[in-house]
């Protein structure tokens, strides 16, 4: 069985591992065959970001060798797909070579837009990319007080970066002695402070606490610069020094160019994690259209269950799990402390008060996180 | 001429039906009906409380076996 994995970020490194531990004697024996396609040869924890974009972490920390994380028998290739020819079982690559598999994993991630938004790359700080996280840090540095907005589209990875950005420039404020100076503004979609009800029940009165205001209902329509004015869909409009902004995202280019999904979101079973309309391709990670967070640990749980599944399939013929859509984010609150929320398609989450354990372990988890794209957590 | 498109967000407690719907919303075109499902009842409010705020159509809403149906419909 050849198996082809198209990203080595969270869901495809996390899968191949897996897979290579689970099939390790038909890997010696020549029965299966893993070959992952990249358009890196290093790996990046995207969670750094948020630390990095306030000082807290430094680039180097954030990235490992991709090769260095795979196991053994992993074919591994710098060369980014370029065409899927699905009728046909293969994919060509930029380099000019062509792949061919018996089942295909999809898992290129995910990208910011803010120029979908008029005005708005031009105009805000934000920390989705390596360059943009140290720019806004540069000018987090370099700010001595005023207005500073909290903007955001969906759809966006990570849905619990709006509320951690919050609370970690406060402190980030507060500990440069500038928070007397300076108005944290808040605003967010939905009619509350977060998607997740317990979650926006318990954010809502915390920034009451440390004087951040907050405005509901609002979705970035466009930005003037000139006159350093946000303005809403719904009408509103709200004035900054500073804005701070996760643009609304898209799946990767390539995903649109090939057909293969509006906006590059692939239309994916929800529990079989199949492309629909396929059943040797399948989809994990951000660039499934499945109506769940894109994060790292939802990528993490569909690739433990397709890995279990794939290797059934080669052993047996068959899979034999499902997945639940099961999903864990950590919360952090603020410099010191933490929470947690872990739901799925059929219990909602029940985050707890923040603690400084939960807090720990998170900055524990920031360095285990290898360990977990390897396999071994 | 219209065509409706279905934003399945059932199971969905994190971004949400709503902001499914929001997603949904920018890539359609001025006319086009979408149709959100939710297995959570209070999307069923949200969702109208939003498309009066932006001002988009609600053209009714539904329940069946515990999965809310709401239509909207792009008005600008
Ligand atoms: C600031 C920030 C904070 C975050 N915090 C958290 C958090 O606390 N917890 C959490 O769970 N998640 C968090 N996330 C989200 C998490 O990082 C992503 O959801 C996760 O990385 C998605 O995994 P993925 O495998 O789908 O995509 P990615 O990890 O983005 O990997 C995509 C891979 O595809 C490759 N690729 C792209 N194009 C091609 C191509 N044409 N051919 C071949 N390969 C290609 C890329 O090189 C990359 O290796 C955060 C993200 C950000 C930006």
């Amino acid at each position: 069985m050849k198996i082809l994995i198209v990203g080595g970020g969270m869901g495809g490194t996390i899968l191949a591992n897996n897979l290579a531990r689970r099939l390790s004697t038909e890997l010696r024996s020549g029965k299966a065959r893993i070959t992952m396609l990249s358009a890196s040869d290093r790996h990046m924890y995207q969670p750094g970001l948020l630390y990095l974009a306030v000082g807290r972490m430094t680039p180097d920390e954030l990235y490992r060798d991709q090769r260095s994380l795979l196991e053994p028998g992993i074919e591994f290739h710098v060369d980014p797909a370029e065409e899927f020819r699905l009728d046909k079982n293969e994919v060509r690559t930029q380099g000019g070579t062509v792949h061919g598999y018996d089942v295909m994993v999809v898992a290129t991630g995910s990208r910011p837009m803010p120029q979908e938004i008029p005005g708005l790359a031009e105009n805000s700080e934000m920390f989705y990319t390596e360059e943009s996280a140290l720019k806004m840090f540069r000018s987090l540095q370099q700010f001595q007080g005023g207005r500073v907005v909290i903007a955001m589209g969906v759809p966006h990875k990570c849905p619990m970066a709006p509320l951690e950005i919050a609370f970690m420039l406060h402190d980030y404020f507060r500990n440069r002695g500038i928070l007397d100076k300076t108005k944290i503004h808040y605003t967010y979609p939905i009619g509350r402070v977060h998607s997740l009800e317990n979650v926006a029940k318990w954010a809502a009165p915390e920034f009451d606490r440390l004087g951040i205001s907050y405005e509901t209902f609002f979705n970035v329509k466009e930005v003037d610069g000139t006159t350093k004015i946000v303005k809403s869909e719904e009408g509103t409009e709200t004035n900054y020094d500073m804005l701070i902004t996760i643009p609304a995202h898209r799946g990767m280019e390539v995903i649109e160019k090939n057909g293969m999904g509006a906006r590059g979101w692939i239309p994916t079973h929800r529990n079989k994690l199949n492309m629909e309309g396929r059943d040797n391709v399948f989809v994990i990670g951000d660039t499934t259209n499945i109506p769940i967070s894109k994060a790292g640990s939802t990528a993490h749980f569909e690739a433990e269950a397709l890995g279990e599944n794939i290797a059934a399939m080669l052993k047996m013929g068959m899979p034999v799990r499902e997945y639940d859509g099961k999903v864990f984010c950590f919360i952090e609150t603020g410099n010191d402390r933490a929470t947690y929320a872990s739901f799925n398609y059929l219990n909602p989450p029940e985050p707890k008060a923040p603690t400084r354990a939960i807090h720990w372990f998170k900055l524990a988890y920031n360095k285990l996180y290898w360990a977990s794209a390897r396999g071994l957590l | 001429m219209s065509n409706r498109k279905i934003v399945d967000a059932r199971g969905s407690f994190c971004p949400g039906p709503l902001m499914e719907l929001i997603a949904a919303i920018k890539a359609a075109q001025i006319g086009d009906e979408l149709e959100v499902l939710s297995s959570d009842k209070a999307s069923a409010n949200d969702i109208p409380e939003w498309i009066r705020k932006v001002k988009h159509e609600h053209l009714g809403t539904t329940e069946e076996n515990g999965v809310w149906h709401v239509v909207v419909k792009k008005a600008k």
